[in-house]
């Protein structure tokens, strides 16, 4: 079976994020006023081979310790559809 | 016998030439190390220079750890030998674990191209010795990654163990603590974001480069009886 995956990378909690302070800047000059705490990070998509969505999952989160996050500064969530 | 020093050249790296012209001026044997290499050919110091190692996709060092000369790299380091990683360099030794921490977009989301004054805060070791403590330094930096980050209980112990070897005098990138170098535990592997190798010669508008590179020179040849 092939399993869809979806990764999404975000810098952790409390660590500073100078691209979602630029774009917090930036709203209230289009006239978005009452944002707060954006946050950038990333997606990554992967069709993984594996026996079952468990199998799957297992294999990229095994990808996400070791290449696809930075665990000094980074978090990631593996969703498998 | 003169020093030999590998500059390890990844797809990507930009400033292997500088480092081997710096290294050549000072008297050593710059020998160019290509990335899918898995020996170092016994050399005495080993330089990861600075670029954009494999573009810099994924985050700037991630996929470069992976190149196959890094085991060797890492060998040497565990074995003692002096690895030193400028700039891309530095991202590079982080992401492979060689030294702590990560770096991240500067603070103010600007690329980063400019003499800094660096005060050395730890003269005590093979990169510094050349140094006195507190000595000022201007080298240039040229980065966008260059803001330095790691957990407050690793930072604390990194201070009590003077693993923060150089810091900015002017905070240009907001990296943690001002430091702009640091080192392992050891004390053998170095990492910083400003460019010696592009200091050393006044005719370029500083000399003080030299302090650093000679210092691992004098150490390497200290230790091995090779002269300089």
């Amino acid at each position: 079976m092939s399993y869809l995956a979806r990764v999404d990378v975000m810098l952790k909690p409390g660590i500073s994020d100078p691209q979602g302070q630029t774009i917090e800047k930036a709203l209230p000059v289009l006239g978005y006023g009452g944002v707060r705490g954006v946050r950038v990070g990333k997606r990554i998509q992967l069709e993984v081979d594996a026996a079952s969505p468990d199998e799957a999952r297992s294999k990229v989160e095994d990808m996400c310790e070791r290449l696809l996050a930075n665990p000094v500064i980074e978090s990631y969530e593996v969703s498998i559809a | 016998m003169t020093p030999r020093v590998g500059i390890v050249v990844f797809p990507g790296s930009n400033c292997e030439l500088d480092a081997r012209d710096a290294f050549a001026a000072l008297g050593a044997e710059p020998v160019m190390i290509w990335h899918a290499e898995t020996s170092l050919d016994g050399v005495d110091i080993v330089i990861l220079p600075g670029g954009f190692a494999h573009g810099d996709y994924l985050r700037t060092g991630a996929l470069a750890r992976f190149s196959p000369i890094m085991d060797a790299v890492r060998a040497h380091a565990e074995a003692g030998g002096i690895v030193l990683g400028i700039c891309n360099g530095f991202q590079i030794l982080c992401e492979a674990g060689l030294l702590p921490g990560a770096l991240r977009k500067n603070a103010g989301l600007k690329f980063l191209c400019k003499w800094v004054t660096l005060r050395v805060d730890e003269a005590d070791t093979p990169f510094t010795a050349r140094a006195r403590p507190g000595q000022e330094l201007r080298i240039p930096i040229n980065h966008f990654e260059g803001n330095w980050y790691v957990e407050p209980d690793v930072l604390a112990g990194l201070k009590a163990n003077g693993q923060i070897v150089l810091r900015y005098a002017d905070n240009p990138n907001g990296s943690l603590d001002d430091a702009a170098g640091i080192c392992n535990e050891g004390r053998n592997v170095f990492g910083l974001m400003p460019h010696p190798e592009r200091a050393c010669d006044s005719l370029l508008g500083s000399a003080d480069g030299v302090v650093l590179l000679g210092s691992l020179l004098d150490h390497v040849s200290n230790r091995t009886g090779v002269s300089v």
